[in-house]
């Protein structure tokens, strides 16, 4: 069981306060992710969940149960930091049989529940090795492994893909998300990528200057962002936010269109473009052009299509799938 | 090419470095060469082929006993380290895992006593051990090493301390550990290697600190440092007893150095090696 409530948590260091007031519901076995900008306090959210931060106010409950004011160990929770945080010191084996021989779990058990772990990921021959001969992607696995032995109420995760390349951190996006399926444990996951906030999540909690700015699943912030904050930060590339003339043909402060929801022809259509810079991958060509009148937009175009600098092409936005806004920033 | 000029860079970089230790460790080579010659052969002048005798060091021995300076300078220089440990150990623990505003202005305080000069407070330590009965006892000579050696191992402890990643601390809390347990699988295993070459480096210290064990001692507590003083002033012309002496005095330091070299180079740039 891993259900986790917040009611009114806010968090000061001194005088300054992070989070102002915060009210989250998350239900067991969701997979729920926390984005927003750099130091909006997502990792001071997830360190209050944990217990490694004093709230300032509100409460905190884990199935039910106020842990407000209990110690990390109390809450039978499992972290996994960005820096992994191995204990250097230790074999990797000894590093996953940490939490259960705190947990005073005789040889027997923790020896098969750590050969189960490894097993699961991959680290059956790593065993002997200290954390610093590991890789990074080893060195993850390791965390993870010392997270799922002790079989917690809820993971949490802070950024434990960043320090990864690439490649890796695909594989490993697919890893915890497949682990997630089979374990079906809470999991809170704290990211600053799009692609990992979309596909993992079951529910996206955007945060901004310590504020909840929106909670729902990815197509509901995809499809019907709240207001400008969630409409310019969920969707990759940003969406493209026109004010003006544009924007008041549409009864609208701003618009909001998609790169993907511009239509492009080369003959005739609503704004009429130049093209600045165009990015050809093969699968896409995103587009970056200068629209008379409108501004600076973005346009993502399914497969290869052939523009090049400097040409002219006209654009026009899908009816259904603008988004309006009015001058307080809100969805109309 | 660049394979070429890189090779004759560590070429040249390898035989700076042998030049200069040379040079340094010069003066203690010739010292040691100097204590196994005759009283004529040291003043005849330069070589550095000795006649081999061991006249010195028997007159040396003869003179005064070695072995009690020897035992003296184990006493305090061990003595003041294990205490400087247990007072820096946990003063350099809050420093490093609670500071405060102040704590930097501490430890900048800290440090600050030690560019006094020490003959500053010659006066009032000599009238205070004196009023208390400490001249002359190891134990005041230990205490006083302590205090003296205090703010270098506060600070080389806090260097140490500060480089264990918090996170790993965190980690162990969230994986179940109690206070105890987090010190003893988790922080103490970690600063141990730290611990140590403080130790090291701070048991040389002490072994040579000549200031205060020379002044503070005349027979009883006094240790290698005076052994050798005290045949430097009145027989400061004869030259192959007093680098006999040297040589005894300065032995166990280099030994115990020479099987401790690693965790000496950490302490000595003061954790700066990764
Ligand atoms: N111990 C602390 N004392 C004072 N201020 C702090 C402390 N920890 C965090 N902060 C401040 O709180 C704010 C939020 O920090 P937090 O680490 O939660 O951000 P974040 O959303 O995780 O950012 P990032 O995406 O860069 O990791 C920052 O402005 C930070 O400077
Ligand atoms: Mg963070």
């Amino acid at each position: 069981m891993g259900n986790i409530n917040l009611k009114k948590v806010s968090k000061s260091f001194g005088a300054t306060t992070i989070i102002p007031e915060i009210d989250l519901e998350i239900e067991d076995g969701e997979f729920v992710v926390f984005v927003g900008p750099s130091g909006c306090g997502k990792s001071t959210l997830l360190r209050l969940i944990a217990g490694l931060e004093d709230t300032s106010g509100g409460s905190i409950s884990i199935d039910g149960r106020d842990v407000t004011g209990e110690a990390p160990a109390k809450r039978r929770l499992a972290m996994v930091f960005q820096s992994y945080a191995l204990y250097p010191h230790m074999t990797v084996y000894k590093n996953i049989a940490f939490p259960l021989k705190m947990a005073g779990e005789d040889a027997a058990v923790i020896d098969k529940k750590v050969k189960d772990a490894a097993r699961v990921l991959n680290l059956t021959n790593y065993l002997e090795r200290r954390p610093g001969q590991l890789s990074g992607g080893q060195r993850q696995r390791v965390a993870i492994g010392r997270a799922i032995v002790r079989q917690p109420s809820a993971f949490l995760f802070d950024e434990p893909l960043s320090n990864l390349d690439a490649a890796l951190r695909g594989t490993m996006r697919l890893e915890i998300s497949e682990l997630h399926h089979q374990l079906k444990t809470t999991m809170i996951y704290v990211t600053h990528d799009q692609v990992e906030a979309m596909t993992m999540a079951d529910k996206i909690v955007v945060l901004n200057a310590g504020n909840i700015e929106q909670v729902g699943s990815p197509m509901e912030l995809y499809k019907t962002p709240k207001n400008l904050f969630v409409a310019g930060f969920i969707g990759s590339p940003k969406m493209n936010l026109i004010n003006g003339a544009a924007a008041a043909k549409h009864g609208a402060t701003t618009i909001g269109v998609r790169p993907e929801h511009l239509g492009i022809s080369t003959t005739a259509g609503e704004w009429k473009a130049t093209v600045g810079v165009a990015e050809h991958l093969g699968s896409d060509t995103f587009l970056h052009v200068h629209a008379d009148d409108v501004g600076p937009l973005t346009v993502r175009a399914d497969g290869e299509i052939g523009v090049h600098h400097g040409e002219t092409v006209f654009l026009t936005p899908s009816p259904a799938k603008i988004h309006r806004f009015g001058a307080d920033g809100r969805a109309m | 090419m660049a394979r070429a000029v890189s090779t004759r860079r560590k070429i040249g970089f390898t035989v700076a470095a042998w030049v200069v230790a040379m040079l340094i460790f010069f003066p203690i080579l010739y010292t040691i060469i100097t204590s196994f010659k005759s009283e004529t052969e040291a003043i005849a002048g330069f070589s550095l082929i000795p006649s081999g005798t061991l006249e010195s060091y028997a007159e040396v021995q003869a003179q005064s006993n070695y072995f009690k300076f020897f035992l003296n300078s184990v006493i305090i220089a061990v003595g003041s380290t294990i205490l400087a440990l247990v007072v820096a150990v946990p003063a350099a623990w809050s420093m490093a895992f609670s500071p405060t505003k102040r704590t930097k202005d501490i430890l900048m305080w800290m440090l600050s006593t030690k560019m006094m000069p020490a003959v500053a407070v010659l006066v009032p330590i000599y009238l205070i051990f004196r009023d208390t009965h400490l001249l002359d006892t190891r134990i005041g000579l230990t205490v006083m090493l302590m205090l003296i050696n205090l703010p270098i191992v506060v600070w080389m402890l806090y260097t140490y301390f500060r480089e264990i990643p918090g996170e790993i601390l965190e980690a162990a809390r969230m994986d179940g550990a109690t206070l105890w347990g987090e010190i003893v699988y988790v922080l103490t295993p970690m600063a141990v290697p730290g611990i140590a070459s403080t130790m090291l480096l701070n048991i040389i210290l002490a072994w040579n600190e000549a200031f205060w064990t020379i002044r503070l001692t005349t027979t009883n507590a006094a240790p290698l440092t005076a052994f050798i003083a005290s045949f430097s002033s009145p027989q400061g012309l004869f030259w192959a007893k007093l680098s006999a002496a040297s040589t005894l005095a300065i032995a166990p330091i280099l030994i115990m150095g020479w099987f401790s070299q690693r965790q000496l180079v950490r302490g000595l740039t003061f954790g700066a090696v990764k």
